[in-house]
């Protein structure tokens, strides 16, 4: 089509859009009004009734979309995408001691997951040692105990690590888990350079968003290159940053800000170690992304189909990446907790199912679904199952997976990923502004200048007012309510109290055993070491080895770097 | 003018789920209440000091990780011991219903789930206040 063709069809459809709605819609509303004045996304953009070629008219099909595997990745980060290999099913496990979440493991390799994915307990997150005056009450609780080098052996037992990836979610200590994780394949007779998985370790989300920080910002930086430089030259196949969206987006914020915020500090890790001296295409292909399935079903794909073009645009414009790798992003997706509900809880299991189906239609490459009794307790084991087999009925049954990025082309869908990608460069740019000119910087003013924490606390407390004010509807909660007694509820799974005594007593025997001598000797190079510019890894590794507890090593890093508090705004 | 009603919104333990913590900070302050809240990882002892010196007629605690079981009645003993028995104590957060009496048993009034409104939490303080 040559140009003049084209802006004259153009011409044609904006006309007969406008005929359509003065005759055949004007009719109609006249008989039946719209439900509401106005219709918009979760970020507040507002929708048309219908989209046409002339909103996409400025679409360059090559430079914009492109072909899957191909930059600008918009219609996939895989060339085959799930022609090939399905999603990794990845569900998020953790809880009480070391043996029971093994338990959980196998059940789930059992039924057919095929990565593993490490809930830690608040203890281990925020390295305290169970038997802290802080751990009290959180044992076990919302993952699994981890201490020592001991626990990790026990969570791995008879799981062959050649096989299977493992997912950690763990922050201002993913350096200390990491190392707990290649000392426990070292003794299975895995080295480190054949290991595969994830840690999280995406810091700057902790202090906008999900708060378990230890350290200020400066020294959990160095921290996280450590790592990244660690693991470009030793464990190659590591994936070293999850850079994660999702929290931000429990936190309250909108699609939008989730995408700006995640990217953004995507960013801000790649100037971090650019800084450190590390070539961008030796570590940025290892740096992948972690984002939230809400509920606006459209946004969400449009989301992830933003994300990687812009992913690949700066990567390649702005920071000169030469390596396709450094260009592509890949995501794991979870479906959003805080969409679920206490008030009918099965509705969650639909919730969830439409959620995941987004996350495939957006191409994501590993994922994990919520059970329907989240917003009741820690998940049952009937409830994880039945949501694993959401994820298998999508890839095996519904043909969602059987074409690439199946809605590209769709008028609605090209211009809100358009639009989507145009509000996260307002971020990208009032955030580089903060920072002057850094992406880097701009993470750190914002975070002290509690931008972040704001922006996200405004959308979250808009969010809440309109389900008071029933503009947005959550079925069973705002509308569509049974009487109390009537809203049968399931058997929630409970962490006995004995879980905190059991883990105790298991920390005092580790102590007890281990040559006590050689631990405060790592402990003490560590501290001498935190002081210079070393890169700790190789200390850290020594020190786990020795079995010195996440809580010891953490109080020397407490000690050297020194500790973060928030101002708290609401 | 009349004094308004004065709260303290408090998240004990390790939990850094706050949204629900400032939200209800939030609406409450909108709906005509004196707000102040702790900010996250408060020990039992820091929330007991936190309503000596500032006085609140309602406090208001919020714990999404199943910690409540311990914290909760710890933080009512301690309230308890040091003399300070006329102010209400409210929960929230992921807490399971056979969890409740427990709770209610060792001094919290009422415990609010995921779904509430903000005015009813409004409307629960105003009638049940102990002074």
């Amino acid at each position: 089509m040559t140009e003049n063709t084209k802006e004259s069809l153009n011409k044609k459809i904006l006309e007969e859009t406008e005929r359509w709605i003065n005759t055949t819609v004007a009719q109609s509303l006249k008989k039946v009004p719209e439900r509401k004045r106005n219709f918009k996304t979760l970020s507040n953009i507002p929708v048309k009734a219908l989209y046409t070629p002339v909103d996409i008219g400025n679409l360059d099909y090559f430079d914009d979309l492109g072909f899957p595997g191909e930059y600008p990745y918009l219609r996939g980060a895989q060339a085959t995408s799930y022609r090939a290999r399905f999603w990794t099913m990845r569900q998020f496990a953790g809880l009480g001691t070391a043996k029971e979440t093994n338990q959980r493991f196998k059940y789930l390799i059992q039924n057919g997951q095929t990565g593993l994915s490490v809930a830690f307990h608040l203890p281990t997150i925020y390295g305290y040692e169970s038997g802290s005056p802080m751990s009290a009450g959180e044992i076990g609780k919302e993952g699994v105990a981890i201490d020592t080098l001991a626990d990790m052996e026990v969570v791995f037992d008879g799981i062959d690590l050649s096989k299977i990836s493992t997912s950690m979610t763990i922050n201002a200590p993913a350096s200390i888990l990491l190392a707990m994780y290649i000392a426990v394949g070292e003794k299975k007779g895995v080295p480190m350079e054949k290991l595969t998985g994830t840690i999280q370790n995406d810091i700057l989300k902790e202090y906008q968003a999900q708060k378990s920080y230890i350290f200020p910002p400066e020294p959990s930086m160095r921290l996280i290159v450590d790592t990244i430089e660690f693991c470009t030259n030793h464990v190659p196949k590591w994936n070293t940053i999850s850079i994660s969206g999702y929290h931000i987006r429990e936190a309250g914020s909108t699609a939008v800000q989730e995408l700006a915020f995640t990217l953004a500090n995507g960013f801000a890790y790649v100037e971090a170690g650019m800084a450190r001296g590390l070539n961008v295409d030796d570590f940025a292909p290892r740096l992948s992304f972690f984002f939230n399935a809400h509920n606006n079903f459209f946004e969400e794909i449009a989301k992830y189909r933003a994300a990687r073009r812009i992913w690949a645009r700066h990567m390649k414009e702005i920071y000169h990446a030469k390596d396709p790798r450094s260009w592509r992003l890949r995501f794991h997706t979870q479906t959003a907790g805080v969409s679920l509900t206490a008030q009918e809880p099965y509705n969650n299991i639909i919730r969830v199912t439409l959620q995941a189906l987004a996350a495939v239609l957006g191409g994501t490459q590993s994922l994990h679904t919520n059970s329907f009794d989240e917003a009741l307790a820690l998940p049952s084991e009937e409830a994880v199952k039945i949501a694993l087999r959401t994820q298998q009925i999508i890839a095996h049954e519904s043909g969602a997976a059987d074409v690439i990025d199946p809605l590209g082309g769709s008028y609605y869908v090209e211009w809100l990923t358009n639009q989507m990608e145009a509000e996260a460069e307002k971020y990208f740019e009032h955030i580089k502004k903060l920072g002057n000119g850094s992406m880097l910087q701009g993470a750190y003013v914002g975070i002290k200048n509690n931008f972040y924490q704001r922006e996200i606390a405004n959308a979250s407390y808009q969010y809440q007012k309109e389900i008071e004010t029933k503009e947005l509807v959550q079925v069973s909660v705002n509308e569509f309510k049974i009487e109390e007694e009537l809203d049968k509820k399931p058997e929630i799974l409970k962490i006995s109290e004995h879980v905190a005594e059991k883990q105790i007593q298991n920390l005092q025997k580790v102590k007890s055993e281990r040559d006590n001598a050689r631990a405060q000797e790592c402990l003490q190079t560590l501290r001498e070491k935190a002081k210079t510019n070393e890169n700790l890894m190789p200390y850290i590794l020594d020190a786990v080895k020795a079995y010195c507890s996440v809580g010891e090593i953490v109080d020397v890093f407490r000690e050297v770097f020194g500790v973060y508090r928030e101002d708290s705004i609401f | 003018m009349e004094r308004k009603i004065r709260l303290i919104v408090a998240k004990p333990g390790l939990d850094g789920h706050d949204r629900g913590a400032k939200v209800i900070a939030r609406g409450l302050r909108d709906a005509g209440f004196e707000v102040i809240y702790t900010g996250l990882h408060q020990t039992p002892d820091d929330i007991v000091q936190s309503v000596i010196q500032e006085d609140p007629d309602a406090l208001l605690l919020s714990i999404l990780s199943g910690a409540h079981p311990v914290l909760f009645p710890e933080i009512t003993k301690k309230l308890h011991e040091n003399g300070v028995d006329d102010v209400l104590v409210l929960g929230g957060g992921i807490i399971p219903e056979e969890d409740v009496p427990a709770l209610k048993e060792a001094g919290v009034s009422e415990v609010f789930g995921p779904g509430t409104k903000i005015q009813e939490i409004a409307d629960y303080i105003r009638a049940n206040l102990k002074r």
